[in-house]
């Protein structure tokens, strides 16, 4: 579980300070799919950096349950002079982990999710969609407990980013892991996620929390209920736009 | 690399076009060598030019044999290659270790940047008295000439490179929770590889002038000796064929390091 207890952050720069986020709260239960959305700018990264405890916040408590938790960007960010495989082992060469089990069990997630064939292949070699889903075996590699996940979507062409979505949609809830996204796509919280989360434009506060149950929990028949044009709505005169 | 026979006609006509092409650069390339060895040689023998002062092929070819014989060749290209290679090592090793310094913090670099961009502009040739008087005349001087001729380029390229290195990358260094160590040995030095075989190239060409212009001042053999030794007593050909063989050994320096490159570029 991850919650955040009235959390306010605010940066300093030459130029004067910001306050990005105010008086946040908000939880991530067990195993839940968090969507946080909201307008371009608004300090969305800025929570994913305090929810990871890069950032400390000026005030209030993020209180992590479980400690482990794995960040995805929103660029894939692989390293060209290492394999796919490689690639996939750098968590566990950062966190000391590097054991053969470890290697083993990546190496079986990779597999089980279709990289089988990619393994000896440098990223070079990947398309876009398939570079993600490197990244999110290279997170899960570490067996994470939490999830971050950084609009990992923008980079990627419409059609592709369907794919991907629907994608990693299916290995998260797979692998049964918790997770929490940002994003400004309305639409991709809303196929995605078990709840939304709406945020006002900076400082970001919350504007509503809606719990998403409609459709089999898949992305892809979730979009084609009824009900998903509904919320879209309603998200979308929330996000003011 | 692999033949293939199953290629199309056309693409057969193709890889000859490839091939021909660069056959072409390369005879290109010897031609306007011999042409311009000939000439020189030519004006030379019909006493169009005056070989006593511009000197000609055949007496190059005529001193590297007399050097040869009086044994004295290889000792003065193992010297200035000792302190060349020496020079440029050291430059190389403490230069990529100072940019990892600056690096790692944010402090230091700003404190001794206007330290490090005086010492660039600074022409190292009017450090000479002084490093005569404080390290002597030995090799020690003009390898350490080298070293401060070609350091400050080494630290400049490789912090450049470290710098440059993709800030989503170190993010998910960050995110990851590596330290600093971590992140240079699994990000920083394997992403600046393109920096540093730039440096090794620039390095090199800057270690010739080190030693060179160290054995100028001061040096009892060398290439370097050899050119102002020829110069001051109007030995010509002296100073033409040290000059040869440097360009030669210069050459080949270059083309090992581009060799390393390519291999490098392979992995």
């Amino acid at each position: 579980m991850l919650k955040f207890d009235n959390i306010t952050y605010t940066y300093h720069t030459k130029e004067g300070e910001t306050t990005a986020v105010k008086d946040l709260t908000f939880e991530v239960g067990n195993g839940q799919f968090v969507s946080v959305i909201g307008p371009s700018g608004c300090g969305k990264t800025t929570i994913l950096s305090l929810a990871a405890g890069i950032l400390a916040p000026s005030s209030g408590q993020v209180i992590r349950e479980n400690g482990e938790f794995g960040y995805m960007l929103q660029r894939d960010a692989l390293f060209s002079w290492r394999t796919v495989e490689q690639n996939i082992y750098l968590p566990l060469e950062v966190k000391k982990r590097n054991t053969p089990e470890m290697r083993g069990k990546a190496v079986a997630l990779a597999e089980k999710y279709g990289l089988k064939d990619f393994l000896k292949k440098t990223p070079d070699q990947l398309s876009g969609g398939m570079r993600q889903r490197v990244a999110l075996i290279r997170t899960l590699a570490a067996e994470p407990d939490i999830l971050m996940l950084d609009e990992p979507f923008s980079a990627l062409d419409y059609q592709t980013r369907l794919e991907v979505c629907d994608d990693v949609q299916a290995i998260i809830k797979g692998e049964k892991k918790t997770a929490l996204l940002v994003t400004h796509d309305i639409s991709e919280a809303i196929a995605l996620s078990d709840k939304v989360v709406v945020l006002s434009a900076r400082p970001a506060r919350v504007v509503a929390q809606h719990e998403i149950n409609f459709g089999d929990g898949s992305p892809k028949k979730r979009r084609e209920c009824p009900e998903f044009s509904q919320t879209f709505e309603v998200l979308r005169k929330e996000l003011g736009i | 690399m692999k033949k293939n026979l199953n290629y199309s006609h056309e693409h057969i006509v193709y890889l000859k076009k490839q091939r021909n092409k660069k056959i072409i650069i390369i005879v290109s390339r010897i031609l306007i060598l011999v042409f311009i060895l000939g000439i020189w040689e030519l004006c030379a023998q019909v006493k169009l030019i005056d070989p006593f002062i511009t000197s000609s092929p055949s007496r190059v070819i005529r001193t590297i044999g007399d050097l040869q014989k009086n044994g004295t060749l290889f000792y003065h290209i193992g010297i200035t290659l000792g302190e060349t290679i020496a020079g440029f090592a050291i430059a190389v090793i403490l230069g990529y270790a100072i940019a990892v310094v600056l690096w790692s913090s944010d402090s230091v670099r700003k404190v001794l940047e206007p330290y490090i961009v005086v010492l660039n502009s600074l022409p190292k040739i009017a450090l000479g008295p002084l490093i005569i008087i404080w390290i002597g005349t030995g090799y020690t001087a003009i390898i350490f000439m080298t070293v401060i001729v070609s350091i400050i380029v080494c630290i400049m390229n490789m912090l450049a490179g470290f710098i440059a290195v993709d800030n989503t990358k170190l993010l998910l260094m960050k995110s990851m929770g590596a330290n600093k160590l971590t992140t240079l040995r699994k990000l920083i030095i394997p992403a600046s590889l393109p920096a540093l075989m730039n440096t090794l190239k620039v390095a090199v060409g800057l270690a010739w002038i080190g030693s060179i212009m160290g054995e100028y001042i001061v040096s009892r053999a060398g290439l370097g000796y050899l050119i102002v030794y020829g110069g001051q007593v109007f030995k010509l050909d002296l100073v033409m064929t040290a000059t040869f063989i440097l360009c030669v050994l210069a050459g080949g320096m270059y083309a090992i390091i581009s060799l390393i490159e390519k291999r490098f570029h392979r992995h």
